[in-house]
């Protein structure tokens, strides 16, 4: 039987950089979708406090402890980026592993703001998103989950099986605001 | 137009898909008769004014919200999360 070889989503179509802007793959570890049952909200979040210092995200709201972050990823839903799922969890909702299904991007540079401006319907200025905001919405026809990082990054996270669309239209952008702005 | 999603907040169009008038909460008891199924199914008004339809936060939290607004003046009410909407019921 022959090898198989692993490839991470973009493996060869990234890093790019444009101008003051690089968009290059991230490995988040395991991705792991987290829904509550009917009533179990309470007990879950003290189950994420207890196995990574997390409480179950608020829309919109991320966090970050030990190299585990919890993100809000849909209503009644969040993702867990980083390590394994505690077997404690899944007393409190339905855990399921999602590590192969997404493309996990970081966009990073002064301004990168305005390239998404460009492609997310959203206004992700951090005056308005700040660091630790998160959101589901449509990079161009692309489901993405954005969230902020930083002053100057957001991790952006699509359908694996979208990655080279993904790509494509983030560079688009990078490469025509870097021309714009004589990068 | 954008509608307002009662956990996102305020998001565009695009992000939405339509699916019709929310009658369709109100499903008929299965015994109900032909009657009734038949108006569940193929019968709708068509209110030059405030309507209440059902949409999809799709491309954002996934919710089924019930959005209120007018067809007249293209104002949007409001919205309420469909899930709540069935459990008062
Ligand atoms: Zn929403």
């Amino acid at each position: 039987m022959g090898e198989l070889e692993a490839r991470s989503p973009c493996d060869v179509l990234l890093p790019i950089t444009r101008g003051g802007w690089t968009l290059s793959e991230v490995d988040t570890g395991r991705i792991t979708s987290i829904a509550p049952f009917a009533g179990q909200e309470a007990a879950l979040s003290g189950a994420l406090q207890t196995a990574y210092g997390l409480g179950f995200p608020e829309p919109g709201h991320s966090a970050e402890a030990d190299g585990a972050r919890i993100l809000w990823s849909g209503r009644r839903q969040a993702f867990l980026l980083g390590p394994e799922p505690d077997a404690a969890l899944a007393r409190h909702a339905a855990v399921t592993d999602q590590s192969d299904g997404w493309a996990a991007l970081h966009l990073s540079g002064a301004g990168c703001e305005a390239v998404l401006a460009r492609l997310v319907p959203l206004d992700l200025r951090a005056e308005v998103f700040a660091p630790g905001c998160t959101a589901r919405s449509l990079l161009q026809h692309c489901h993405v989950s954005v969230t902020r990082l930083d002053d100057t990054g957001f991790l952006i996270l699509g359908y694996r099986s979208m990655a080279g669309t993904l790509v494509h239209e983030l560079d688009t952008a990078m490469s025509s605001l870097a021309a714009r702005s004589g990068a | 137009m954008r509608l307002p999603c009662p956990i996102c907040g305020e998001r565009d169009l695009r992000e939405f898909s339509y699916l019709g008038d929310a009658v369709r909460l109100h499903r008929p008891a299965p015994d109900a008769g032909t009657d009734a199924w038949d108006a569940y199914l193929h019968l709708r008004d068509n209110p030059a004014g405030r309507t209440r339809d059902l949409w999809q936060h799709e491309a954002g939290c996934g919710a089924w919200i019930v959005v209120t607004r007018d067809t007249v003046s293209h104002a949007v009410e409001g919205a309420q999360l469909a899930a709540e909407m069935r459990d008062a019921d």
